[in-house]
């Protein structure tokens, strides 16, 4: 399976990672080779097979509604890069 | 007496303090003194926390010394090493990433909640490869960690900094996180035991999620009593982890047993052949037959989807991987871009770059790949249904089986930096791992010798929540192989 | 040319459970910023979803009320896309098993009834709010945003129709019947200008039954703003039609202060949402028999109860839907109806001066400060001719300033009629005493100077004569 650059750079754009010209192209080469390996799973008849997404078959977990105590407003921006007072602040969106 | 502290298993050590022969801060200072002696090589920890180990410590000798012991602080005083991708609360947690450097979470992991209660002391957060996502703990943002048998040679990973910690006499024993075999792997390659338990056994909850549905913390430790011990710790039913199982607790340590006679157990044609190196094979091939002389019945079976298992993995968990690591991005915690940006999109797109380190990088590629339109049929739903393939081959197994065996590891610890460079040579080293993940089994792994002086590890798998089988195998197992070799590092005269 | 106009919507209704779908922070309106946040609605590394039984049940209510069939076994799923209001940057969503699918909604429109198909109803997330700091306030030219969690992760049903709509007027009213349900059901708020009950648009134009171009709509935050952006958006689809130009396939932003829509610029989103199924969370399979509590728990819905109100107790059809349409209201009237009225006059109250003072005053119905034994008690007084109608509606107004009754306020005011033909007849004769001009017109057959005298004789009772009682010893006094 051949990876191109422009699928490189789609997939870049849906992950949001800049990727230099370098990068791209190695990553593009190394994404080649995995597909490359993971043919042979499409090799596999796999008809009338469900997909497994979960490795046990729990059903129906739940909480019960009620409301608990929140952070303290200080701990929530505690780790921000860029806030203010206790919103996180970011550059603008459009 | 603190000299010898290290390398006392950590049942021992329990011992020692609970009969006030030692008290709990004596153990955190031997540790935190051998740490001193032997990190500057081994570099087995990302952070260390050896003032709050100190008070923590303090704080259980106070307890103990008026009676205050609880039944809970089983372990009151025994030191531990915490992988550092459990959130530890105000305490810096990195998963050995760039974007996580100052990361301080608000709230600790149930698991590190857990060892808490039983009155350990958390040395600090072993290192790790960055968000769990490697083989070999070089794709740490902090440097690789040196295996303690070599310190050319890699200890493994994802959970190399546990492994080395625990080898090295860093840590009595320690917590780490398997996803492919993140436990397994540097347990085999650094001579300790590592255990994988059920999916859903042991909460998930402030486990920093690599490939959800395959992660699962455990125990890694000098021995299979002491895996028992901290295994009967960590697990159980916990509300906040959906996925968690609702199992009364269990006393592995009390029932462990080895009395296996009458057991049976498969040799997995497809993880003991091709692909794996003929010193690993022989010590693993010597190992069953000690097996058969305790009066295990073993023969050779074939599991045909297994050859698939590798293909599957390195679609799914990176699928799972660039979804749960979308959130790093700026904007509420962890690193963030110095660069000028012009909008958010820039610095999305700057700050994850900057942030995450190669390994990363390619498998959020390559994960987001394999979920984009048009591919998501061809790779991620088919990986998903070879998963079920696995899991049927499996279950047929159990109908035979009360075990399955194999070596851990295709080859004994490599160079540090032989597989850098080639990621599907690196994918290669979970081979004989990675099918447990998938289908959500228990595993462990002890060590069954050595080959060019370097440990190998055996791996034994069980059906769902057969911890207590697996344990009393790899107990008598270890009895009948008597391996108590220690690394070089040891011994500090013997290295340069 | 035969244009048709084709519309469907897709309604997110926030649900009025006391904690957020995966989380136990308070689903609670507004509050300071991000005050009602945890490590799991924040996203922070490690954290895992558990699932508000509460929010399942009321998306099942809510299904069974649309009469949708339940989902054996269905799965969350995740959405991934990078915004800044998402703190995961991937929305814990239902996608090809939705809790429920598969209804249907009846509304009556004036002379015919619409039925509209609803293919989902599904349990998702919310996400949070971005404040856009700049000049405009607005999200073009702001200079930064601020991220508020607060409404984070509070649960969603997010109800999807078929294309099933003919026009603006039958998407308002569909709106309506919709938000009325959820109300019924008492699982949302239902607030459009909280942002609790929010709805998107499709809308396409078919040329001589030629299906057209679907556009979407965003942004429409009243049941006004709604219609008036369809509206605006079925003239400009039909004039691009008209002049033989395409409809582009597009989201389009309905500006409500200029009246226009304009397309969405999304300059760097890419759309590619990569669902797959969420592994934090197990799936779920309802069982029959909490399915059949559920379907217990249902209450009589907006139109049975309309249809209900006009067999039961005679309501002409626009009333009724009025009445109905907001479940306080009808509930007001049905105890209002509990004093022994006559519910068609209770009904004509209510829906007249007593929604306009409402309105008004800008006070719900909830907190209506005449207790609809009050209004049963007014319409009393008007049909005992205690009051005419016309004072009853000063009393009314006077009740729902002072909170005091209609009889209370009646006999305090001494507004009573005079009903007593004696004491009537005395101001009648001193009436005709005091304006011989009128009294001789009336005598030689004017009719205005009825009137007249009229007006001086409910001078002179300061309004309380009996209207009838009077006019009728008038004319017998002055017959020609
Ligand atoms: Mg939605
Ligand atoms: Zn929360």
């Amino acid at each position: 399976m051949a990876v191109s650059i422009e699928d490189v750079e789609h997939v870049a754009k849906l992950a949001r990672l800049h990727l230099t010209g370098e990068e791209k192209e190695t990553i593009r080469r190394q994404l080649s080779d995995v597909l490359e390996h993971a043919r042979v799973i499409s090799e596999v008849d796999t008809s009338g097979v469900p997909p497994t997404s979960h490795a046990l078959p729990l059903v129906n977990v739940y909480r019960e509604d009620e409301a608990r105590p929140s952070l303290d407003p200080d701990e929530v921006v505690s780790n921000a890069a860029w806030a203010v007072e206790h919103s996180f602040k970011v550059p603008r969106i459009l | 007496m603190s000299a010898d502290i290290p390398y006392k298993d950590a049942l021992s050590i329990a011992a020692l303090i609970r009969e006030r022969e030692i008290s709990a801060l004596e153990a955190t200072e031997a540790f935190l003194a051998r740490i001193e002696e032997v990190e500057p090589r081994v570099h087995a920890y990302i952070n260390l926390a050896a003032e709050r180990a100190r008070d923590s410590a303090a704080g259980i000798d106070r307890m103990l010394q008026k009676g205050q012991a609880l039944l809970q602080h089983r372990y009151a005083g025994v030191p531990i090493a915490i992988k550092d991708v459990l959130s530890t609360k105000g305490f810096t947690t990195t998963c050995g990433s760039r974007i996580l450097e100052n990361f301080v979470p608000v709230y600790d992991a149930t698991a590190v909640e857990r060892v808490s209660e039983a009155g350990t002391v958390m040395l600090g957060k072993a290192n790790m490869d960055e968000f769990a996502m490697g083989s070999s703990t070089e794709n740490s943002y902090f440097g690789p960690t040196s295996n303690p048998w070599d310190l050319e040679r890699v200890p493994g990973g994802s959970s190399g900094g546990s492994a080395a910690a625990v080898a090295a006499g860093e840590a009595p024993w320690a917590l780490g996180s398997d996803t492919g075999g993140s436990i397994r792997q540097p347990a085999a390659l650094c001579g300790i035991v590592g255990m994988k338990p059920t999916y859903g056994l042991v909460s998930r909850y402030g486990l920093v999620a690599f490939a959800s549905s395959l992660d699962q913390v455990g125990p890694m430790t000098l021995n299979v009593p002491d895996c028992a011990a901290l295994l009967g710790v960590i697990a159980g039913h916990d509300p906040r982890d959906s996925t968690s199982i609702q199992q009364p607790p269990m006393d592995y340590l009390g029932s462990l047993s080895s009395e296996v006679r009458g057991m049976k157990a498969g040799v997995v044609r497809e993880l003991s052949s091709e692909g794996i190196e003929p010193g690993v094979l022989d010590s693993f091939k010597r190992a069953v037959e000690v097996l058969e002389g305790l009066g295990v019945s073993c023969e050779e079976v074939s599991l045909p989807s297994f050859s698939y298992g590798l293909s599957a993995y390195y679609l799914i968990a990176p699928a799972e991987a660039s979804s749960n690591l979308a959130r790093f991005d700026g904007v509420r915690y962890g690193f963030r871009t110095d660069a000028e940006v012009d909008d958010i999109w820039e610095m999305y797109d700057r700050t994850r770059a900057e942030g995450f380190g190669p390994e990363v990088k390619r498998r959020i590629m390559l994960g987001t790949y394999a979920l984009s339109a048009g591919y998501y049929d061809a790779y991620y739903a088919q990986a998903q249904k070879i998963r079920t393939l696995i899991v049927r081959d499996y279950g047929r197994a159990w109908e035979s089986y009360d075990v399955l065996v194999s070596p851990t590891s295709p080859s004994v610890a490599f160079r540090l930096g032989e597989k850098t460079a080639d990621p599907l040579s690196m994918y290669l080293s979970d081979i004989c791992t990675i099918p447990v993940n998938l289908a959500g089994i228990p595993a462990l792994s002890l060590p069954c010798g050595l080959s060019e002086g370097l440990p190998v590890g055996f791996q034994v798998m069980g059906p769902p929540l057969a911890e207590q089988k697996l344990l009393d195998i790899a107990y008598a197992l270890e009895q009948a192989l008597g391996f108590d070799a220690l690394p070089p590092v040891a011994s500090a005269g013997e290295v340069a | 040319m035969g244009f048709e106009t084709v519309i469907g919507l897709e309604i997110h209704a926030e649900l009025a459970t006391e904690s957020k779908m995966f989380c136990g922070c308070s689903t609670d309106f507004g509050g300071e910023p991000n005050s009602r946040t945890c490590p799991v609605c924040l996203g922070h590394p490690g954290v895992l979803p558990v699932a508000n039984r509460e929010a399942v049940a009321s998306t099942i209510l809510l299904g069974l009320a649309l009469r949708c069939a339940v989902t054996p076994r269905s799965v969350f799923h995740r959405k991934n896309y990078f915004y800044p209001d998402m703190p995961k940057n991937f929305q814990i969503s239902q996608y090809d098993v939705p809790l429920t699918s598969g209804g249907t909604l009846s509304m009556d429109m004036e002379g015919y009834t619409r039925e509209v198909g609803i293919t989902r109803v599904h349990l998702e997330e919310d996400t949070g709010k971005s404040i856009h700091i700049g000049e405009s306030g607005r999200i073009h030219g702001a200079d930064f945003s601020l991220e508020d969690f607060n409404r984070a992760g509070i649960p969603l049903a997010e109800i999807v129709t078929e294309p099933d709509m003919r026009s603006p007027e039958e998407a308002r009213v569909f709106m309506q019947l919709l938000r009325a349900t959820l109300e019924y059901l008492g699982i949302s708020d239902c607030k459009m200008e909280e942002g609790s009950l929010r709805c998107d648009a499709n809308i396409s134009v078919s040329v001589d039954g030629r299906p057209g171009t679907k556009v979407e709509i965003k942004n429409m935050n009243s049941f006004r703003s709604l219609f008036r952006a369809l509206s605006f958006e079925e003239e400009r689809q039909r004039t691009e039609l008209g002049l033989g130009h395409e409809v582009v396939q597009e989201t389009r932003h309905w500006d409500d202060a200029a009246g226009v829509t304009h397309p969405l610029r999304s300059k760097e989103e890419a759309f590619d949402y990569r669902y797959f199924p969420e592994p934090d969370l197990v799936p779920i399979e309802p069982d029959l028999e909490w399915v059949e509590e559920l379907r217990g728990r249902l209450p009589e819905l907006p139109r049975a109860r309309r249809n209900r109100f006009e067999a039961e107790y005679g309501l002409p059809g626009e009333i009724s839907a009025m009445l109905t349409g907001e479940k306080a209201l009808a509930d007001y009237f049905e105890e209002a109806v509990a004093s022994g009225q006559d519910p068609v006059a209770l009904a004509k109250w209510i829906a007249g001066d007593l929604v306009a003072l409402l309105n008004e005053a800008v006070v719900p119905i909830q907190a209506c400060p005449v207790h609809p034994r009050g209004l049963g008690e007014l319409v009393a007084l008007v049909a005992q001719r205690i009051i005419s109608g016309k004072m009853a509606k000063d009393v009314l107004r006077e009740a729902f300033e002072t909170g005091k009754g209609p009889e209370r306020i009646v006999r305090e005011k001494g507004l009573a009629q005079i009903e007593d033909e004696g004491e009537l007849e005395a101001v009648v004769d001193r009436v005709i005493e005091e304006n011989p001009d009128a009294a001789s017109d009336m005598r030689e057959g004017k009719e205005q100077a009825l009137k007249f005298l009229m007006g001086r004789v409910m001078k002179a009772t300061r309004g309380k004569a009996n209207p009838e009682l009077a006019t009728s010893l008038i004319r017998k006094k002055l017959s020609p």
